[in-house]
């Protein structure tokens, strides 16, 4: 049944990705009615076949040669996709995992102690909300470095999802499970390490699986704004040069990328997950 | 006039602010328990029994009086006294055998992997877990199964006084029947210590020597402490033959029915009438009953023993008599 279930299902996404490009290819094709230039496209230069949405078999095109040879290196403007998507994930992991350094901490901290918890919580509550590319001038001033930068803004952005999480999991662990803890005389380090942790293990995870798909949401923004190199950098320049072809496949680049890091928390949080 | 008990529980006092202002849940709860004894306490729900269980057991401060283990006030949690939850309290990541080895571990720190591995699967085997259902998760055992390991698990750490709150309530009859008789067999061969509270009537008959009944709440207390005289060992289907049996089962339930409710009045009256605190206290003491004897001593024509017979003329028991006159 479920076999079935997957099989159908599959079949009709391959209906719907034939239908779609199928569509996208055709419209591209069909000759052009309208004479009416837009003033988007009279600034554009005119309507020419450059300036349109180039077709799916062009970026398929485009895609295979990228992709038979993702890292090559000529100069600042042309590096290879996997060079780029490359920067952009080392700064995503950095970031990210600076921020699980101080937030998974800090999260136990205030979901053990009410005290914590008060006294934290109106810093939490102003500093969550503010979009974390709003700390890029402070962090360009400060830091004085792009790199380091974006590397601070993915640190500020995963850290809420974490802490919050971490914080809720940890004071949510059931009293009995604490209980057990306590009639066995365990230490408070024991207790944190083999009775909280584990139960709250799952929902930390989740945590850190909101916050990697933050951080890979705002790294693109990120290095559109402060450029050199990333996927973002990358995405913004191919933008400038209208290859628009281009600009099309990086965007699946950075879907494909997205997914795979949300996938490898998911299975992540499959390790630790518990049937109560 | 007595000797200390191996557990001393006196004056035991539990009070709750609330929003309609403070809740005595019982404020003068006192009786003892000796080495190798197996006391359970019945009461209504809500009287305040797992609030006594959860004092003992260290996890809970009152908010009066004092508890004494072998001598040594008790203000905190210890390996020396197992707890045995109603919900099994199992941690749900690890199998069965490494909840047991948890505990072993805790309790044998020096102890080699090999020997915690070992003594947990003894007293896993104890409790009739084997056959690959040690290595399970306890999602995946049935409730029956999650209570013998959480059984086993208490026993494992060998503690000095074992406390049970409700622990086959949630079980079906047949489980429970089966476990009682693991629990005894296991209790006969280690003298264990044991606490429990149940609201099973014959659960209580089969696995205790005393029975503690406790009235309703708010200002509950320990009123009765019946003796159950029934030769051990003994066993589930047999036992309701033995001539102690019913009138030790008629005692109880007429206590549940009419009498808890009834000493709660007249404790009310008591506290209201402005005695000293000796007469109060002697009042609300526990008195000591043995129901299986004094049915065997009607039965012969004699009077009641010597101590039933003062403790329904003491003044301040009087009241007592008419509630408890038949
Ligand atoms: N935290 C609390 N605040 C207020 N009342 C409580 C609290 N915990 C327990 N109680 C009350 O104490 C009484 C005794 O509870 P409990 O010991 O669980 O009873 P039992 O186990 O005999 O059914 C109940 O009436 C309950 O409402
Ligand atoms: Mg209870």
């Amino acid at each position: 049944m479920l076999q079935s279930l997957n099989a159908r299902a599959l079949l009709v996404s391959l209906v719907l990705l034939v239908v779609t490009l199928g569509l996208w290819q055709l419209s591209h094709e069909s000759p052009e009615v309208d004479t009416e230039m837009t003033e988007y496209e009279r600034l554009m230069g005119g309507a020419d076949q450059e300036a349109r949405v180039p077709p799916p078999s062009q970026v398929i095109g485009l895609a295979v040669e990228e992709l038979s040879n993702p890292f090559y290196d000529a100069g600042p403007n042309d590096k290879g996709i996997g060079i780029q998507l490359g920067y952009s994930i080392y700064r995503v992991l950095t970031g990210f995992g600076l921020a699980a350094l101080l937030a998974i901490p800090l999260g136990f901290l205030i979901g053990m102690s009410p005290l914590m918890y008060k006294a934290l919580n109106p810093f939490i509550q102003i500093l969550k909300p503010i979009s974390p590319l709003a700390w890029m001038p402070l962090a360009l001033f400060i830091i004085k470095d792009s790199e380091t930068s974006s590397i601070f803004v993915i640190f500020i952005c995963s850290i809420w999802p974490m802490l919050i999480n971490t914080a809720f999991g940890v004071a949510g662990v059931r009293k009995d499970w604490v209980n057990v803890a306590r009639t066995h005389e365990l230490t408070p380090m024991s207790t944190a390490f083999q009775v909280i942790l584990p139960a709250a293990a799952p929902t930390i995870l989740t945590g850190m699986r909101i916050s990697i798909g933050i951080a890979w949401l705002v790294i693109v923004a990120a290095e559109m704004l402060v450029g050199g190199t990333g996927i973002g950098y990358y995405v913004w320049n191919e933008w400038n040069n209208l290859d628009l072809t281009s600009v099309i496949f990086s965007i699946l680049m950075i879907g494909i990328v997205g997914m795979l890091l949300d996938m490898a928390l998911a299975s992540a949080t499959r390790l630790v997950q518990y049937q109560e | 006039m007595t000797e200390p008990h191996f557990l001393e529980v006196k004056h035991l006092a539990k009070r709750f602010g609330t929003d309609h202002g403070e809740l005595t849940v019982f404020d003068d709860v006192s009786f003892g328990l000796d080495k190798g004894e197996f006391v359970c306490i019945i009461g209504h729900s809500g009287c305040g029994k797992s609030t006594i269980l959860n004092v003992l057991a260290g996890l809970d401060s009152p908010s009066g009086g004092e508890v004494y283990m072998a001598g040594k006030e008790v203000r905190g949690p210890s390996l020396e006294r197992g707890v045995v939850f109603q919900n099994y309290s199992l941690l749900p990541w690890r199998s069965a055998l490494s909840n047991v080895e948890f505990g072993v571990r805790a309790r044998f720190p020096g102890w080699s992997k090999s020997q915690v591995r070992e003594h947990s699967l003894q007293y896993l085997h104890m409790v009739g877990l084997k056959d690959g259902a040690e290595h399970r998760k306890p999602a995946a055992l049935s409730g029956g199964m999650r209570q013998r390991v959480s059984i086993a698990r208490a026993f494992a750490t060998q503690p000095q006084l074992l406390l049970l709150d409700e622990p086959f309530g949630a079980l079906d009859a047949l489980t429970r029947g089966t476990i009682q008789d693991e629990l005894l067999k296991i209790c006969t061969e280690t003298h264990q210590t044991v606490f429990m509270i149940t609201h099973d009537v014959d659960e209580a008959i089969l696995l205790a020597d005393r029975i503690l009944l406790m009235t309703n709440g708010p200002f509950a207390r320990v009123a009765e402490s019946v003796k159950v005289s029934i030769e051990r060992p003994r066993d589930r289907t047999t036992i309701v033959h033995d001539p102690g049996y019913y009138p030790i089962r008629t005692h109880l339930v007429d206590f549940l029915v009419s009498r808890s409710r009834e000493l709660s009045e007249r404790d009310d009256a008591v506290r209201d009438a402005g005695h000293s605190r000796e007469a109060r206290a002697q009042a609300l003491a526990p008195v000591d009953v043995d129901p299986a004897a004094e049915a065997r001593a009607r039965a012969a024509g004699e009077a009641p023993p010597e101590a039933l017979r003062t403790l329904h003329s003491t003044p301040a028991a009087a009241p007592l008599k008419a509630v408890n006159g038949r």
